[in-house]
């Protein structure tokens, strides 16, 4: 019952988490001292990025490591590694288009040869390479496999993306919303939206991820079903 | 684990011995890259740039590649990789093994490629040498990851063009912290930093191997 209530809610909640961050971004908020008006962009960046690096990423990590555990091995484990990727692959592209749409106007170029950008990028080739490797497998389970041990592989370049802009101290600031004593640096509606606009996409991937799960399991079954008619067909002209 | 390594190993590196792939092979064409290279900078450039390690480690990328789908190329024979699973050897120590022989065949390709740099682009023979440590370091890291990517590719469709797709994001920090120490040798600059990034690398790539190359296998 709350299962099915929470499946209901999920997009009409995420729909209005979204639209109030928008709102809120757009409209209520004031613009930045330095920065003016592009600071509302910082409401959307650095929320994507979250989504991209960390929640999107890390499920698909997580559920890989659980599949190659044999306890908790199962093709459920695959197919969210597998849809989990897939929506960190869109994520992570509008990660690296928000900032670069950013960077224009703040760094006067649209790319920049800066650690965390060129290891996002590199992280979203590993992304694209992670779905190349899967349509290069037939066999579902050394294609869970092999994907598998490749996210895992991959996971490492995302404390490399975190710790980047400490490591190499490039044109991209470091921690804005915190300082490194846990103190707040956004304040008042500007922390409220930032806040909000990281729950209302965190909210959307989960809603993406299902969907696209759904999808998966559907597309299993219709192929089974059209193996099975095969299967029967190839029979009955045995019979005749 | 340690005797099936040295066996396979010995295999792979006898293979290579009979066939001179690398001797003919890959080794010219890491030549003419160099060469290229070269080219591609300009005359007025090539001998005074300071891209030399850049370039050096992007030829042996190439290389790497090569020599990677190279050693998985040479168990695609039907049945191979089905006979060495009946045989019942240790994964971890196979992949040690592969990953030894793919090391040697680097190390070999990068000796003469460092001498090509030496000499095409004028990298300065003292620096070279002082690099010489930390190359062979970077080398054996790319090895063993190199190691581990071959056999996430290996019998799957396109697995030519695939291996350089999964394979060159996680050359790419192997190739920036190489070309930074080789680079800090020429300078005589801080070498350490680079250096600890490429063995922290090569000891996680091992160690990943050795943990997950049976489950690779195992399929």
């Amino acid at each position: 019952m709350i299962k099915q209530l929470s499946q209901r809610l999920l997009g009409p909640v995420t729909l209005l988490c979204l639209a109030l961050t928008f709102w809120l971004g757009l409209w209520v908020t004031p613009p930045d001292r330095i920065q003016g008006n592009l600071v509302r962009l910082l409401y959307v960046h650095p929320a994507v990025a979250w989504v991209a690096l960390y929640v999107s990423f890390g499920t698909a990590t997580i559920a890989s490591i659980l599949y190659l555990w044999k306890r908790t091995r199962s093709f459920t484990m695959d197919r969210i590694a597998h849809c989990a990727m897939e929506v960190s692959v869109v994520f992570i592209v509008l990660t690296l288009i928000t900032g670069s749409i950013w960077g224009r106007p703040t760094w006067g170029v649209w790319w920049a040869w800066d650690a965390r950008l060129t290891s996002t990028a590199i992280l979203g080739v590993l992304a694209v390479g992670y779905l190349a490797l899967r349509r290069a497998n037939d066999d579902s389970t050394l294609r869970a496999r092999r994907s598998a041990v490749f996210a895992i592989l991959s996971a490492i370049n995302v404390p490399i993306i975190h710790f980047s802009v400490q490591w190499w101290k490039t044109l991209h600031q470091g921690a804005t919303v915190f300082t490194s004593n846990r103190q707040l640096l956004v304040h008042g509606s500007m922390a409220w939206t930032l806040l909000l606009s990281f729950v209302g996409f965190t909210l959307l991937f989960f809603w993406l991820l299902r969907a696209r799960y759904r999808l998966e399991v559907l597309r299993e079954s219709t192929q089974q079903m059209m193996l099975d008619e095969a299967l029967l067909l190839r029979q009955r002209e045995g019979v005749m | 684990m340690i005797r099936t390594a040295w066996l396979v190993a010995k295999k792979d590196l006898l293979i290579e011995r009979r066939s001179r792939v690398l001797l003919w092979q890959v080794l010219p064409f890491g030549a003419m890259a160099l060469l290229l290279s070269g080219l591609a900078l300009g005359p007025a450039h090539a001998g005074t740039s300071s891209a030399g390690p850049g370039l050096f480690y992007l030829v042996m990328l190439f290389v790497a590649l090569l020599m990677i789908n190279r050693s998985y190329v040479i168990e695609s024979t039907p049945g191979t990789r089905a006979s060495v699973q009946t045989l019942g050897l240790d994964p971890a120590g196979v992949f040690l093994g592969k990953s030894l022989a793919l090391c040697v065949e680097l190390w070999l390709s990068g000796l003469v490629l460092l001498a090509g740099t030496v000499l095409v682009l004028h990298t300065g023979l003292h620096g070279a040498l002082v690099a010489l440590p930390s190359v062979l370091v970077t080398l054996a890291a790319m090895s063993a990851a190199g190691t581990l990517y071959g056999a996430l590719t290996a019998g799957a469709q396109g697995a030519a063009t695939l291996l350089p797709v999964l394979t060159l994001p996680a050359f790419a920090p192997l190739l920036v912290a190489g070309e930074r120490s080789f680079s800090a040798a020429l300078t005589h600059s801080g070498l350490w930093e680079w250096w600890l990034i490429v063995a922290v690398a090569l000891v996680a790539y091992v160690g990943v191997g050795i943990l997950l190359y049976g489950v690779l296998e195992e399929s």
